[in-house]
């Protein structure tokens, strides 16, 4: 066991001062730090328990995902049934599926095999999963029933959900913030880290709102004062205004042109009244669509709508050909600054909902790090001490070891890029106490093979090797744990895990390569007579 | 210079006797802890429960807590608790979760920022909606049982299912002792008590597995000791290192402890409990006699009674 050949030796050496050195960036200032290649600059992110900061837990909302791919799917059935030139009645949306009735008998096996065509192989080309993206039923009275299958709704979600990212990326990094992390977690929900943002507020405002925008004809022949929802026209509902006093609009459900069709939005000021204001531009199509609606309907009201409250309602005074045009309605500088926001990223497949929200303030991050120092070094010092009263010389092999071994855990978090949270600082203060174990049962097992009579050399040597099967079985018990707590953990407990399984790796590495190395060294260099211990 | 030593060589301390005591009061412990847990329960914190927690700091001087919670209190949002937290000027603000799903959680925050206006910076704000908060709890249950079970899995291969049923017991008897202690305590159960009762698995295993390696390592080599003389000679072999070795651990929690903060105040609070008092309790004193009831080394026990005397040639020492 305390044998090492020349070429192992310098590997052992050559390993641990690499992993070291990677725990150099954290120590240098980040502005030296940014000039050096991007391998190099691999450190330790600090969590946001340290540095401060906002985080968000959003959830898809799945239900109006599925409501609205019933909509999509019960104009697509009318679309067809329309060309196949089937008559029909009672085109519903029931429960979990689209329900149609065909009216004659004859035309039912035709407008079947049409609406067939509906339904396709899930999984794009490669799907060789054999599954389809509706199930479809004709029953009793020609009724016929269409119902999206499982995977197809999962992967609508799915694609909600990313496309949910994107928008959410939009619109954070108008906040000018510092590498916010938006990630995907599990199969509807999204994870927002804004590192120093203090007061989530705005970011939670802009988060909120789905920002679907629709101009709209508003219905003169219904007086909105009258109006319930009993008594609109079928192709009529009545929406209510964004401001108070909430005043009813009759509105049509057709929509001349989305915000879908928008390619430009900024806040500004109107330049008769200075009230704050959002211009914007459409794209060619949707330029070309408002212009003929805005040319046929001059003298007549339209509205403005945003996630189904109209914002303003303005008579088209003349065609607006140009394709740009302004929204006023009671805006602040603020709020017509974040439309200009949400505009401009675009509208979220699906309303989002906050369901998780942890919020540190920079002091109790600076607390939390000068405590964590502070804890650090007061438990290394004592350790050191106690080590070097146990094990005198021994211990000071220990304390270099173990030295070694949180240099080394901080280069594998760094090259992990690893997030460092205060639980995380706690799992290498409770590390150092483990390391310190593996020392402690070889020390006891040489000295156990010295009383048992071995010459000093030969106790050492059985000392480690007999120590060593026992460090790895303790070790591999609390590194199960570890990667438990790792799988289960989220945030600051998976920072916890983190540092800890990361420990116990080193920490076996430590005490199989480098404690047995220096001892070695020693007793080559000295022939000792009596082990000092 | 002479070198410490806290624990002398040779102890010949008889543990395996000592169980006639160290069985019953574990029993009774571990009743004690269960029936502590099920009338005074855990106070379990917004990880688990749902609901909303604020931590302040007045900007002015230290915060008046009987001005603040009639303020609060009047919001309509149930019971809000406040509480000194560390520092004069600090103080946590606790809303239970409020009916109405996660929107309404939000909005109690927005309506507590309201109420307490520009008089205070915010150090802390944590919002846990309901479902995230169950969710939460089912997954801190399942790991603990999963950590247990894998656990369980690598011991059965590495020894033999004797030892892992041992450890087994030894680790659920930490386990619901550390809750007990938790209860008794009422520190904040959430998402870090999870992680310390998984550390506390851990590092008592760990201990656990040291002393069973030995004992291991003493059937192969006695073929003919009694078992509880062979448990002893284990567990007095490795009492030095057991003992040195908690004693480091102590130093570096206690410097956690001390220094850490009341962040991580009531996850090191529970490790020191769990790590330091029932962890090394256990390992000598139920986890190892455990082994005579489970019967390792039964079948060794008619080469015993057969040649008396050869007993005497085969005593323990501390080398083949």
């Amino acid at each position: 066991m305390l044998y090492f050949t020349r070429w192992k030796a310098a590997a052992i050496l050559l390993t641990a001062f690499v992993v070291c050195l990677c725990a150099v960036p954290n120590f240098i200032p980040a502005d030296i730090v940014n000039s050096w290649p991007q391998w190099a600059q691999r450190h330790v992110v600090l969590g946001l328990d340290l540095q401060g900061g906002s985080h968000l837990l959003l959830e898809v909302d799945t239900k109006a995902v599925q409501k609205d791919m019933l909509e999509a799917l019960r104009d697509d059935v009318r679309r067809v049934l329309r060309e196949a030139k089937a008559g029909y009645t009672g085109l519903v949306v029931r429960g979990n599926s689209v329900e149609v009735r065909i009216r004659e008998g004859s035309d039912a096996e035709q407008a079947l095999s049409k609406v067939r065509e509906l339904s396709v192989p899930l999984g794009g080309i490669l799907g060789g999963t054999g599954q389809r993206s509706l199930d479809i039923n004709m029953e009793a009275g020609n009724l016929i029933r269409l119902t999206p299958t499982d995977p197809s709704i999962t992967e609508r979600v799915r694609q909600s959900v990313d496309q949910s990212i994107q928008i959410i990326e939009r619109r954070v990094n108008e906040l000018g913030t510092v590498e916010p992390l938006i990630q995907r977690e599990g199969a509807d929900r999204i994870l927002v880290q804004v590192p120093g943002l203090q007061d989530p507020t705005r970011l939670k405002q802009l988060l909120g709102k789905t920002a679907k925008l629709d101009f709209r004809m508003v219905d003169t022949n219904v007086a909105p004062e009258q109006a319930t929802p009993g008594n609109v026209p079928p192709e009529d509902e009545i929406l209510y205004s964004a401001h108070a006093p909430k005043t009813p609009y009759v509105v049509e459900k057709r929509v001349l042109v989305s915000g879908a069709e928008l390619t430009d939005a900024q806040p500004g000021f109107d330049q008769r009244t200075s009230e704050p204001i959002v211009s914007f531009r459409f794209n060619t199509a949707g330029a070309r669509k408002f212009a003929q609606a805005t040319q046929e309907n001059v003298g007549k009201p339209f509205a403005i709508i945003l996630d189904n409250e109209v914002i303003s309602a303005p008579v088209i005074r003349e065609p607006i050909l140009g394709g740009s045009g302004q929204i006023s309605g009671s805006f602040t500088v603020q709020s017509a600054n974040d439309l200009a926001i949400l505009l401009r990223a675009g509208a979220l497949p699906a309303p989002l909902t906050i369901i998780e929200e942890r919020t540190v303030g920079p002091g109790l991050g600076a607390d939390s790090i000068a405590k964590g120092k502070i804890s650090s070094y007061v438990g290394a010092a004592m350790v050191v001490i106690f080590m070097l009263l146990t094990y005198g010389l021994f211990g000071l092999f220990a304390n270099i070891a173990v030295a070694i071994n949180v240099a080394m855990i901080f280069g594998v978090l760094s090259l992990l890029n690893a997030t460092l949270t205060l639980p995380g600082i706690a799992g290498v203060v409770l590390t150092v106490g483990i390391a310190v174990d593996s020392n402690v049962l070889i020390y006891e097992r040489i000295r156990e093979e010295v009383r048992g009579g071995r010459s000093p050399i030969n106790a050492i040597d059985a000392g480690f090797s007999r120590a060593l099967a026992t460090i790895l079985d303790s070790n591999i018990t609390t590194f199960i744990a570890a990667a438990v707590l790792f799988y289960i953990g989220t945030g600051p407990v998976r920072g916890f895990a983190v540092t800890l399984g990361i420990g116990i790796i080193t920490t076996v590495f430590t005490a199989f390569t480098l404690t047995r190395l220096i001892v070695a060294s020693w007793v080559r260099w000295r022939r000792p007579q009596r082990v000092p211990i | 210079m002479r070198l410490l030593r806290i624990v002398p060589d040779d102890t010949k301390f008889d543990f395996m006797r000592f169980r006639r005591i160290s069985f019953p009061l574990s029993a009774l412990m571990s009743i004690l802890a269960i029936t502590l847990y099920f009338t005074h329960g855990l106070n379990f914190g917004i990880d688990f429960k749902g609901g909303t927690l604020i931590e302040v700091q007045t900007k002015s001087g230290p915060a008046d807590l009987a001005k603040m919670r009639p303020t609060l209190n009047g919001l309509g949002l149930g019971d809000v608790q406040l509480q000194q937290f560390g520092a004069p000027d600090d103080v946590l603000i606790r809303v239970a979760e409020q009916p109405g799903g996660d929107a309404a959680q939000q909005e109690a925050v927005t309506k507590v920022r309201g109420a307490l206006g520009d008089g205070v910076t915010y150090r802390r704000v944590e919002v846990v909606g309901p479902r995230v908060s169950g969710e939460l709890l089912s997954y801190g249950v399942v790991g603990l049982m999963l950590a247990i079970f894998c656990i369980l899995i690598y011991l059965w291969f590495r020894f033999e299912w004797q030892f892992a049923l041992g450890a087994m017991i030894a680790n659920v008897h930490d386990l619901v002792l550390t809750i007990g202690f938790m209860s008794l305590t009422g520190v904040d159960f959430d998402l870090t008590s999870i992680a310390a009762l998984l550390t506390i698995l851990g590092y008592s295993l760990n201990d656990t597995v040291v002393i069973y390696d030995r004992i291991r390592e003493m059937l192969r080599r006695y073929r003919k000791l009694p078992m509880p003389d062979l448990l002893n000679a284990s567990v007095n072999q490795t009492l030095s290192r057991s003992v040195i070795t908690h004693v480091t651990v102590s130093l570096a929690l206690l410097a956690l402890l001390l220094f850490g903060g009341q962040a991580i105040h009531s996850f090191t609070a529970t490790m020191m409990f769990g790590v330091v008092l029932v962890g090394t309790y256990t390992s000598v004193f139920i986890a190892s006699p455990i082994l005579i009831y489970l019967g390792v080394g039964t079948g060794r026990d008619a080469l015993i009674a057969a040649p008396q005397a050869e007993k005497a040639a085969d005593k323990p020492k501390n080398r083949p």
